[in-house]
């Protein structure tokens, strides 16, 4: 479903990498969790997915199709089969529930018929009958939430790209939230959520991918937003250390870049530290 | 559907921007004005030219008694001379130049004389001796006069061949020089309005760039997206080119055929005909020069 090679990605005056060379692959119906530090590289990820950046090196297959020989006229196309999700919902302000939802399948050239009927069968599903007709602002923000899942989602496409879906949301609305996302997994659609919401990502005991520096230093089935294989204090004490005492201790140079650091409790441990601190 | 959606996307940047589409259509409407104001002047003296030059003759002025410029001595060409000057202009080397030749006497000249300065005192003063007899000599090209006056000048008896398509050429010189001015205004015009139009286009899709984001997040296809931008840059131009084709008829209707025709009878002037030609011509230089620079200013919103 998805599938990175050997995937680099550097912008431009930054030596460092925002993806360092990772390899994983995402199967058909798996429910994925992205985690990490903020600029450990989770947005790149999904935005490299969403070919709205090219890889610096490195081959990514989205649904079959490789996306370094996918010329920018089909884009538009291949994004027809991916729906995404923000933080901060990105609905139309002036435009209705409705319409919002609606826009979508406007804009790829649905029928009016195909509409009438999509439309309200989508709200239905996240739980938005009856309030088609608000405007945005009138809504909670988990309904607003909702409304930018439904309108994700009402193309039925393959894929389901979540990025800190529950960022601006209290706890209880997350965890209605996150039942929806689970009834569209369960449904079939490959959901991938970049999430810094440790209860979620605990609870919902899924496979669990987390970033450091641009490196995969964790891929685990049913993990949890730590890791298992790690005490989480310790982890927890080495970080406050670092962060109390010498706040200058992970200046990007004094980073050693782990070869292999997949799954080991050591680099874990070891490697996490610099990269909170150099977390800017 | 699509099409509704299209049109509605159109009609709605069209409203909120209205201020700069306004602009537009003036820009748009003036330096098209001058373009089409320079493609008449430019018609006009084509017209002018092939009439007069086809008119133009070729003078070899005889000497007269009073003469002493060219060959002349300060007497009359002789008949002998004359004879002369006739068998060179049937002969095999300038027949092939010469359409028609015609000698006109100083009492012809006379005639002439008095006709074209009927209201003049000049008259009054002037003996049909004072005038030159002469050739008149209609060649096949306009342009070879040269040929004549090459071997006829020094021909004894001849005081001076004259080309009298040398009269035209300061009238025609005004004539182009204005119409190389209004090109050159055209041009900084139509520059003006394509970077103007780029700018409104750039402004609509700035307030518009949630919708697009959305749009190219959902897989809207390019040229979708990119559509009612350009429409909205080719419907401003289009009143703007139509303005100027009304302009450009009334100038041709009232000023030319109203004013100028009536007065100047003798002068033929460009036409409805040439006006049909033009207004066309606008509407499209305009909808085509709005088309590409909005094109490439929506370029940027669409780069994936």
């Amino acid at each position: 479903m998805i599938r990175f090679d050997e995937v680099s990605k550097f912008y431009a005056g930054n030596p460092r990498p925002a993806l360092n060379g990772i390899s994983l692959e995402i199967l058909k119906g798996e429910f994925v969790f992205l985690v990490g530090a903020s600029g450990s590289g989770k947005s790149s990820f999904l935005r490299l997915v969403l070919k709205e950046e090219k890889p610096s090196k490195g081959q990514i297959h989205v649904l079959g199709q490789r996306l370094g020989t996918l010329s920018s006229r089909k884009v538009p196309y291949f994004r027809r089969n991916l729906g995404v999700v923000f933080q901060d919902f990105r609905l139309l302000p002036q435009k209705s529930v409705f319409d919002n939802v609606a826009f979508t399948l406007q804009v790829i050239g649905k029928s009016r018929g195909y509409i009438q009927e999509a439309v309200p069968d989508v709200l239905k599903m996240v739980g938005l009958a009856g309030k088609a007709q608000r405007l945005p602002h009138e809504l909670s923000g988990g309904e607003q939430q909702r409304v930018a899942i439904a309108r994700a989602i009402v193309n039925r496409p393959a894929i389901l790209l979540a990025d800190e879906p529950t960022g601006n949301l209290d706890p209880s609305t997350s965890a209605g939230i996150m039942t929806l996302l689970d009834r569209i997994n369960a449904s079939g659609t490959t959901v991938l959520m970049a999430t810094h919401d440790a209860g979620i990502v605990d609870q919902m005991q899924r496979r669990v991918i987390e970033l450091s520096g641009g490196n995969v230093i964790r891929d685990e089935r049913s993990g949890g937003y730590q890791t298992q294989a790690v005490p989480i204090q310790a982890v927890g004490i080495d970080r406050l250390g670092v962060d109390a005492d010498s706040p200058g201790a992970g200046t990007p140079s004094g980073i050693p870049t782990p070869p292999e650091p997949r799954l080991d409790p050591d680099s874990v441990a070891t490697h996490s530290v610099p990269t909170w601190g150099a977390d800017k | 559907m699509r099409l509704g959606l299209v049109f509605s996307e159109v009609g709605s940047g069209l409203k909120r921007n209205l201020s700069m589409v306004v602009s537009v259509v003036l820009v748009t409407f003036i330096s098209l004005t001058f373009v089409g104001t320079a493609v008449l002047l430019q018609m006009q003296i084509n017209q002018m030219k092939g009439y007069w030059y086809d008119r133009a003759q070729v003078a070899v002025y005889l000497c007269t008694d009073t003469d002493t410029t060219g060959n002349c001595t300060g007497a009359k060409a002789t008949t002998g001379q004359k004879d002369q000057i006739e068998a060179q202009l049937q002969s095999s080397t300038l027949k092939p130049y010469i359409q028609r030749s015609y000698f006109e006497t100083q009492q012809q000249a006379y005639e002439r004389f008095k006709k074209q300065f009927a209201d003049s005192p000049a008259t009054e003063f002037v003996q049909p001796s004072y005038l030159n007899e002469t050739f008149w000599v209609n060649l096949k090209d306009p342009s070879q006069a040269d040929v004549l006056k090459e071997s006829l000048s020094n021909q004894a008896g001849v005081q001076s061949v004259v080309d009298q398509r040398g009269y035209l050429q300061p009238i025609f010189s005004v004539l182009n020089a204005a119409s190389y001015t209004a090109i050159g205004i055209a041009v900084l015009m139509l520059i003006a309005a394509v970077l103007l139009i780029a700018t409104t286009i750039r402004l609509s899709a700035f307030s518009r760039r949630r919708e697009l984001g959305i749009m190219r997040l959902v897989g809207a296809s390019n040229r979708f997206i990119q559509t009612p931008f350009i429409l909205e840059g080719v419907i401003a131009a289009l009143v703007g080119s139509v303005l100027a084709g009304g302009a450009i008829v009334l100038i041709v209707k009232v000023f030319v055929r109203g004013y100028l025709a009536e007065n100047f009878a003798s002068t033929p002037f460009v036409g409805m005909s040439e006006t049909y030609f033009v207004v066309p011509l606008l509407i499209v230089i305009g909808a085509v020069l709005a088309a590409l620079s909005a094109n490439v200013a929506i370029r940027r919103y669409l780069k994936v």
